[in-house]
């Protein structure tokens, strides 16, 4: 997924010079996990800017050169740092186009590594989508293959929207297949990851591959999943699960965000609000447990959904 | 002691400046006073859907710094930006009606009064979180320089708004990059009721900016003319590349932090008295006569004129009507 990530930056700085990178070590070094290597090389000390650890600094930054005319895409390192730059995120990136009724736009990307795999704790593990996920006026998109993250980020890369990117940790060294030569993938429309006529399965970013994982072992079972990836989280293809669900008639959703107030809460209350008749049991959740994640790998791991789960879960309401 | 340098003007200065160049600081500090007073009197009058915080007693700092700006500059300002965009000429009537949250207003009423700004005039937006607009101001310099060099942004904010994260990471982010931004202090020494001396490690805040290698320049806020002298120096080396600069302008508001708060608890009358005394308006036209450099007549002819515009201007505020309800979904994403 890094290479992919890294193909789509260069294609998109190599398309449009006002497309800028800027972030933590995204320079000289290429990003911590390399995926801005090559960059700074290729387009200059201009365009490609490494930035003291000033999360707030450079992403309010980032909105001044947007509003300016240039293209920033930001890098966060950990997405537990997006804390550190809630304001600037939050209080004008999401609103200063609708404030002033469209007239400014604000073209920013915030790329931002999330999730588990490295043993490093509460503060460098966290899935915060959730808490952008109540904020008008963002789009928030995370990829779960390789071929997603190159499309999604380049269309986000052309948004003129304010768009939070949630790469997960742990696919970025999967491989998959990219396509060769130029593509895009659509903000805001959901990828149907397997199809499947008893239950549908929503799994957000790094829970993707778990929940096809799951429905393999279910199918051998006798019990035919639908995996929706909705890629882009805000705003929501809600017309690919509801009509899911009305055909299945089951609905799964799987986050490694902490399960209280998380995007399973929000598609629940939705698919009850709009396909209540059509279900044929209660939506089930499978989610990280409410705790902050330790570093112990003996307790760490019990914070992450695994395809087990996912399938204890499918047998629930089957 | 101060590290950062006093910039004073004496009479020569003025006279230098010549009568036309003065008569249009005094007519932009006039209109910017009437336009406040008269949003004060809409707020009282229950007309301002949010808090009106008004610039009354500090014209001198927006008008001496706008003036030194020129097409494709920008502003940044802050929750008290009523008067940058009428000192960046932004036309009242609009911007009386943005206030009010009517349809007719800059952002169809959506901003309100801390959000007022008109890209097309300059004023690129206000941002009402303090200090929040430090680090954008120094984004916007970044890119000003790659996309229009010679340009440069102008970025208001409060003595307060020195003591928050976003000052320090931005100054040195605009240090860094060198990016031409004017970071202009408007010290009126108290953040809502706290006063700078109980919450400020330092007597001047353009002493802060060594800590980022930014010169630091302090005037009298009260003086358009020192503010104006000052700003053109600056501007001028920064113009050819000099990176940005912090102008810390002295200053008071007369009224409270916002038209609702009267400012009393907090600050003694003879305090606010003797600030009204060094009227930055009255302090022009005085010495405007004395030096013989015009007539009450033509500051009178000045003076109705804007009359006319400010009232005119709330007139039309008042009678716009609000927004229809089918705009609350437009423009969100």
């Amino acid at each position: 997924m890094i290479e992919a990530l890294n193909e789509a930056l260069r294609e998109e700085m190599e398309r449009d010079e006002r497309v800028i990178v800027l972030g933590e070590d995204v320079g000289v070094l290429g990003g911590i996990y390399r995926v801005t290597k090559g960059l700074l090389e290729l387009f200059g000390p201009e365009r490609v800017i490494d930035t003291p650890i000033s999360e707030e600094g450079f992403v309010g930054a980032s909105i001044g050169a947007a509003l300016t005319g240039l293209r920033p895409v930001v890098e966060i390192m950990y997405a537990d740092f997006l804390a550190n730059c809630m304001n600037q995120i939050v209080n004008f990136a999401s609103k200063i186009h609708y404030m002033t009724a469209g007239r400014l736009k604000v073209p920013i990307v915030v790329r931002a590594m999330v999730g588990h795999g490295r043993g490093h704790g509460g503060d460098h593990s966290q899935v915060p989508m959730t808490w952008f996920l109540n904020i008008p006026g963002l789009k928030i998109v995370s990829p779960a293959t390789p071929k997603d993250a190159k499309g999604l980020l380049k269309s986000s890369i052309r948004d003129d929207a304010p768009v939070l990117f949630f790469e997960p940790y742990i696919l970025y060294r999967v491989k998959g297949p990219v396509p060769e030569g130029e593509y895009t993938i659509p903000l805001g429309k959901a990828d149907t990851k397997r199809k499947g006529d008893d239950i549908t399965i929503v799994a957000i970013s790094a829970m993707v591959p778990r929940a096809l994982e799951a429905a393999e072992k279910l199918s051998q079972e006798g019990i035919e999943a639908e995996v929706i990836d909705p890629m882009t989280i805000s705003p929501m293809d809600w017309d690919a699960i509801i009509s899911s669900v009305k055909r299945t008639n089951r609905l799964v959703v799987v986050e490694y965000s902490p399960k209280s107030w998380g995007v399973g809460a929000e598609i629940a209350a939705r698919v009850m609000e709009e396909a209540f008749d059509y279900l044929d049991a209660p939506v089930a959740r499978v989610a990280a447990p409410d705790v902050p994640i330790p570093v112990s790998p003996a307790l760490g791991k019990l914070t992450v959904p695994t395809a087990e789960d996912v399938i204890k879960a499918v047998k629930s309401i089957v | 002691m101060s590290h950062a340098k006093w910039i004073r003007v004496s009479d020569e200065k003025f006279v230098e400046l010549g009568a036309g160049k003065l008569l249009s600081l005094y007519e932009t500090m006039y209109r910017m006073r009437r336009f406040e007073e008269e949003i004060a009197n809409l707020y009282r009058k229950g007309l301002v859907p949010s808090s009106a915080h008004v610039y009354i007693g500090q014209e001198a700092v927006g008008a001496g710094v706008c003036a030194n700006l020129e097409k494709g500059d920008y502003v940044l300002t802050t929750h008290r930006g009523h008067a940058h965009n009428v000192a960046m000429g932004v036309p009242l009537n609009r911007l009386a009606a943005e206030i009010l949250g009517k349809v007719d207003g800059l952002s169809r009423g959506r901003g309100g009064s801390m959000r007022v700004c008109d890209p097309e005039y300059g004023v690129l937006y206000a941002c009402p979180i303090v200090g929040s607009n430090i680090p954008i101001a120094a984004g916007v310099g970044l890119a000003l320089k790659r996309l229009r060099p010679g340009k440069v942004v102008a970025c208001f904010f409060g003595d307060g708004a020195s003591n928050i994260g976003d000052f320090h990471e931005g100054l040195n982010l605009a240090s860094i990059w060198k990016a031409p931004v004017l970071y202009v202090c408007e010290n009126n020494q108290y953040a809502l009721s706290v006063s700078i001396k109980r919450s400020t490690s330092v007597e001047n805040i353009a002493d802060r900016g060594c800590a980022y290698n930014v010169p630091g320049y302090i005037v009298d806020g009260n003086d358009v003319v020192a503010v104006y002298e000052a700003t053109r120096m600056i501007l001028q080396e920064m113009r050819r590349g000099a990176g940005p600069a912090i102008l810390e302008c002295k200053t008071y508001r007369w009224l409270g932090h916002h038209v609702g708060d009267p400012g009393t608890a907090y600050r003694t009358k003879e305090e606010v008295e003797e600030w009204k005394a060094k009227c930055p308006i009255k302090r022009l036209k005085t010495k405007l006569l004395e030096l013989g450099l015009a007539s009450e007549d033509e500051i009178r002819q000045i003076e109705e004129k804007v009359e006319e515009e400010v009232k005119e201007a709330m007139d039309f505020a008042v009678k716009s009507p609000y927004p229809p309800e089918d705009e609350l979904m437009l423009h969100i994403y």
